[in-house]
C-alpha cells in the first residue's frame, strides 16, 4: 500500500511539474499572463508531493518490505538501522528519487521566498526548474521505478554493497546530490535570466545562496569521499584521479569559479555573460559527472552503480538540457552587455584571473577524464594518471594561489599595487622562510611538495590579512567566510605537501609478537583473532604502537568477510596525533603463520580533511551572512508594504 | 571609466561552448554504442616479439629481454605502471593467475624504481621478471597503447593473444584457455 501511495504521489508530482513548465512558459507571452499566478503554488505542491514520495520509500526500507523489488535487491533484514536508512539512497533508483525530491523542495523554496527578480524572470526560472525536473521524473517513472513490486515477496534481501556499509559513505552521495541540485537551481536562474535578458546584480544575488549552498555540500562531499577512499580502500592514498573522483571535482571547480564571478556581478555589475555561462557549465559538470559514474563508460576502481542503458537516458537528458541551454546562450548572450569596466589592478581583475585558472584546471581534468574515451574511439586504450594531472594542474594552481593571496587585499574598480605590497610582504616572507627551512631540514624534498608547503604557509598568512585593521565584530560574515575558506585551502595544501614529502611506509610479514619501526613509531603485532559483526566475520589484528618510548596505544585492523553479498574488505586502523596519522592495514596470511602488515606514518595528513572542513565552514559562514541579510531585507520590505497599505487606506 | 559599456562581441565565439558540447556528445555516443570491446583482434597477434633488452625495473630482480620468452613455455606479458589505477584493480587477478602456476613477466611503463617497489609492496608481486620501459618503446612495438594490457606469449616468443584493459575476474578463464592453446 505504501509503495502504491509513493508511486501515485510521484506521478502527481510529475504531472504538476509539467503544469509548472507549461503555465510558466505560457505566462511569458502576452496572452497567457494570468496563468503566471499558479506557477508558484504549483511549484510548492510539486516539491511537497515529491518529498512525501521519498518518505514512502524510506518507510519501505526501514520496514524491509521485501515485496518491493528495490528493497529486496538492496537491503537485508539484518542490516543495522542506519544502513537500512542509507540503503534508501544507496542505489540507483533511490538516489534518483532523492535527486528530484531535493530539486522539488528547492523549487518550492525559490517559489515561496525569492522576490527580488522581475516576475517574468521568476516565471522563466521556475519553468526552467520544472523542465529539468521533468526529465528526472520521466527517468524514474519509465525506466527506474523505485516502487516496483515483486510477483512474490523475496524470502530475504540481497544486502547492500559492503564497501558502502560505512557511516561516512552513507552520507557521502546525498551530500554530493545536494550540491548537484543546488547547481541545478543556479542553472534554472541562468536560463530564466537568459530568456528575459535580465542578467544583473539582482540575478547574481538571487543565485548566489544556491551556489554557496551547493558549494558547501560539494566541498564536504569531496572531503568525505576522499577520506573514505583513504581509510576504506586501504591503499594509503587519498586522491587517485579516478573518473568518479574527477566527476565530483569538476562541478566543484565550476561552482568555485561561479561563486567568485557571481560576487563580481552582484557587487559591480560586471562579468555578466561569463557568469551566466558558468551557471550553465556548473550544472553541466554535475550532469556529466553523474553520467560518467552511472554509465560505466570509463573504467573506474570504484564503479558501483553501472548500467549502460541508464547511461543513455542520462545522456539524452544531458543533450536536451545542456545543448538547449548552450544554444540559448549562443543566441542570447550577444545581447547581454558585458557591464561595468575595471582597471587591470583591481579586485575584479584578481577574480578574473581566479576564474581563468579554475576554468583551465576544469578543462584539464575534463580532458584527462575523457581522453581514454577519445582514444578508445580510435581503438587505442590508455589510462591517464597523476603524471598528467599533477603537473598540468599545478601550472594553473600555483598562479591561482598567488592571486588568492593578493586578490582579497585589492579594492574594487581600481587599486595601486604599491598600496598593498607592504602588507603582502609578510606572507611572502613567511613563504620564503618556510622554503629556506625546508631546504635546510629536508634537502632531498621533491620540487612539488616543496612548492606546495611553502605556498601553503604563505597563503595561510595572507588569508587572514583582510581581517587586519578591521573591527572583528563588525566584519561582515561573508568576509569571515572568505578568510576561513582561503585559510582552509592553505591548511589542506599543507597536508597534501607534507603527506607526499614526508610519509614513510613499510610492508612486513609479521609473526605475533614482532615489532616494526615506521617513522618515529614502534608497532608491535600483539594478537590475531577472529571477530564477528552483525553481517560479517573478520580476522582482527591488534597492534600496539608506541612513540619514542611513550605509552603504547592500541590499534585494530580487520580483514572483513561479508556474507550477503560475499565480499572481503579491509578495515584500516588509524591512530591520529596532532602531527600526523599512523595507518595500519592487515593483509593476507602469508606462509608459516606470518601476516602481511602495511604500515604508514603520514605527518600532518589529517590537515587535508581539516582543510576541507574549513573550506565548507567558510562557505557556511558566507551563506549565513547572505541569508541573514536577505531575511532582514525581506522583513523591511514587508514592513514598508504594510505601512503603504495602511496609509493607502 | 564609463559605468556601462556596451561591448560588441564576435557572435561566433558564443557558439564555441555549444560546439565543444556537441563534440563531447558525439564522443560519448561513440563510446556508448561500441560495447566495451576488450578483445580487440590485434594486428600483432601471430607475430613474434620484437628484439628488446630492458633493464631491471627494481634492483635485485631480473630485467626482461626477448630471449626470456623463447624457452618453450607459454606465459603472460603484463604491461603496467605504478600510477595506473586499473592496474591496482587487476592486481588480485594477476595474483590469482600467478598462484595458478602461470608465469608472468611485467613491463613497467614510464615509472620510477621506488614507485614500482611501492606498487608491488602494496598490491603484491606476481612477476618473475620486470623490465623498465621508460620511453614506451617496447610497449608501442608490441602494439600496446595503454596500461594495463596483457599478452599471451607462446613458448617461441610469438604473441598469441592481446587483452586490453584491466583483467577482471571473469576474464581469467579466457586467459587460461589462451595459455593452454599457446602451450600446445
Amino acid at each position: 500500500m505504501i509503495a502504491e501511495l509513493g508511486l501515485a504521489m510521484l506521478w502527481l508530482a510529475a504531472a504538476l511539474a509539467l503544469l509548472q513548465l507549461a503555465a510558466g512558459a505560457f505566462a511569458l507571452s502576452a496572452r497567457g499572463r494570468e496563468l503566471g499566478g499558479i506557477v508558484r503554488p504549483v511549484a510548492v505542491v510539486q516539491g511537497v508531493l515529491c518529498a512525501l514520495s521519498f518518505f514512502a520509500l524510506i518507510v519501505l526500507f526501514l520496514r524491509t518490505d521485501l515485496s518491493v523489488k528495490l528493497v529486496a535487491t538492496n537491503s537485508h533484514s539484518l542490516k543495522p538501522f542506519v544502513y537500512k536508512l542509507a540503503g534508501t539512497w544507496g542505489n540507483h533508483e533511490g538516489s534518483m528519487l532523492l535527486w528530484v525530491t531535493v530539486m522539488g523542495l528547492a523549487g518550492s523554496f525559490v517559489a515561496l521566498f525569492e522576490r527580488r527578480l522581475r516576475e517574468a524572470t521568476m516565471l522563466a526560472t521556475l519553468a526552467g526548474q520544472a523542465f529539468v525536473s521533468i526529465g528526472f521524473y520521466a527517468f524514474l517513472l519509465f525506466s527506474s521505478n523505485p516502487f516496483e513490486r515483486l510477483p512474490e515477496p523475496a524470502a530475504e534481501g540481497n544486502g547492500l554493497n559492503p564497501l558502502l556499509q560505512d557511516i561516512g559513505l552513507a552520507f557521502h552521495p546525498p551530500t554530493l546530490y545536494l550540491g548537484y541540485v543546488g547547481l541545478s537551481v543556479a542553472f534554472s536562474f541562468a536560463i530564466g535570466a537568459l530568456i528575459t535578458r535580465d542578467v544583473g546584480p539582482a540575478f547574481a544575488r538571487a543565485m548566489r545562496p544556491w551556489v554557496l549552498g551547493a558549494w558547501i555540500f560539494l566541498s564536504l562531499g569531496i572531503t568525505a569521499g576522499s577520506y573514505w577512499a583513504y581509510y576504506e580502500l586501504g591503499w594509503g592514498g587519498w586522491w587517485f584521479w579516478d573518473p568518479v573522483e574527477n566527476a565530483s571535482l569538476m562541478p566543484w571547480l565550476a561552482a568555485t569559479a561561479l561563486l567568485h564571478s557571481a560576487s563580481v556581478l552582484a557587487a559591480r555589475n560586471a562579468l555578466r555573460a561569463w557568469t551566466v555561462m558558468l551557471g550553465v557549465v556548473a550544472f553541466s559538470m554535475s550532469m556529466i559527472g553523474t553520467f560518467l559514474v552511472r554509465s560505466g563508460i570509463l573504467t573506474s576502481v570504484h564503479a558501483f552503480a553501472v548500467d549502460p542503458e541508464r547511461g543513455s537516458f542520462i545522456l539524452a537528458l544531458l543533450a536536451i538540457y545542456i545543448g538547449g541551454a548552450l544554444a540559448l546562450f549562443a543566441t542570447r548572450a550577444s545581447t547581454i552587455t558585458e557591464g561595468a569596466r575595471f582597471a587591470p589592478v583591481s579586485r575584479e581583475s584578481a577574480l578574473v584571473v581566479n576564474n581563468v585558472a579554475l576554468s583551465a584546471i576544469l578543462g584539464i581534468v575534463l580532458v584527462g577524464t575523457l581522453y581514454p574515451l577519445l582514444t578508445e574511439a580510435f581503438d587505442e586504450k590508455v589510462s591517464v594518471g597523476p603524471p598528467y594531472f599533477n603537473p598540468m594542474g599545478a601550472i594553473f594552481f600555483v598562479p591561482m594561489l598567488v592571486v588568492m593571496a593578493i586578490g582579497p587585499m585589492l579594492r574594487w574598480r581600481g587599486d595601486r599595487a604599491a598600496r598593498v605590497s607592504g602588507k603582502l610582504a609578510i606572507p611572502a616572507l613567511a613563504a620564503a622562510a618556510t622554503a629556506l627551512g625546508l631546504v635546510a631540514l629536508a634537502p632531498t624534498i621533491k620540487p612539488m611538495p616543496f612548492l606546495g608547503i611553502a605556498l601553503a604557509v604563505g597563503l595561510a598568512v595572507a588569508s587572514v590579512l583582510p581581517l587586519v585593521g578591521r573591527e572583528l565584530k563588525r566584519t561582515p560574515l561573508p568576509t569571515w567566510g572568505m578568510v576561513v575558506a582561503h585559510f582552509g585551502i592553505a591548511v589542506a595544501l599543507f597536508g597534501v605537501g607534507s603527506d607526499s614529502a614526508f610519509s614513510t611506509e613499510k610492508l612486513v610479514a609479521s609473526r605475533v609478537g614482532e615489532t616494526h619501526a615506521v617513522g618515529p613509531w614502534q608497532v608491535t603485532l600483539s594478537d590475531i583473532e577472529p571477530v564477528a559483526g552483525p553481517n560479517w566475520t573478520a580476522i582482527e589484528a591488534t597492534m600496539a604502537a608506541s612513540h619514542a618510548g611513550g605509552a603504547a596505544s592500541e590499534l585494530h585492523s580487520q580483514s572483513r568477510n561479508f556474507t550477503s553479498p560475499p565480499l572481503v574488505t579491509s578495515e584500516s586502523a588509524l591512530l591520529t596525533r596532532w602531527n600526523g596519522q599512523l595507518y595500519a592495514v592487515l593483509g593476507e596470511e602469508a606462509d608459516d603463520q606470518r601476516w602481511q602488515l602495511r604500515l604508514w606514518w603520514k605527518p600532518f595528513v589529517p590537515m587535508i580533511w581539516y582543510g576541507g572542513l574549513l573550506i565548507g565552514l567558510g562557505g557556511l559562514l558566507a551563506l549565513i551572512g547572505r541569508v541573514a541579510h536577505d531575511v532582514r531585507r525581506l522583513r523591511a520590505e514587508g514592513k514598508i508594504a504594510y505601512r503603504r497599505q495602511r496609509q493607502g487606506r | 571609466m564609463s559605468e556601462i559599456a556596451p561591448v560588441k562581441r564576435a557572435g561566433i565565439w558564443l557558439w564555441l561552448p555549444l560546439a565543444l558540447f556537441v563534440g563531447f556528445f558525439v564522443l560519448v555516443m561513440v563510446g556508448l554504442l561500441r560495447p566495451a570491446d576488450r578483445d580487440v583482434a590485434s594486428a600483432f597477434v601471430g607475430k613474434p616479439l620484437p628484439a628488446f633488452d630492458l633493464r631491471a625495473s627494481i634492483p635485485g630482480r631480473p630485467g626482461l629481454k626477448t630471449a626470456d620468452f623463447a624457452d618453450g613455455k607459454p606465459r603472460l606479458l603484463n604491461v603496467f605502471a605504478s600510477w595506473c589505477i586499473p592496474c591496482i584493480a587487476e592486481a588480485p587477478q594477476l595474483d590469482a593467475l600467478a598462484r595458478a602456476g602461470v608465469e608472468i613477466h611485467g613491463v613497467a611503463i614510464r615509472d620510477r624504481q621506488e614507485d614500482v617497489q611501492r606498487f608491488l609492496a602494496q598490491n603484491g608481486n606476481p612477476y618473475t621478471r620486470i623490465g623498465a620501459d621508460d620511453l614506451r618503446a617496447v610497449q608501442l612495438a608490441i602494439g600496446s597503447s595503454g596500461v594495463p594490457e596483457t599478452f599471451v606469449i607462446d613458448g617461441k616468443g610469438v604473441i598469441r593473444h592481446q587483452h586490453i584493459g584491466d583483467i577482471r575476474v571473469e576474464d581469467i578463464p579466457k586467459l587460461l584457455e589462451k595459455l593452454r592453446e599457446a602451450g600446445a
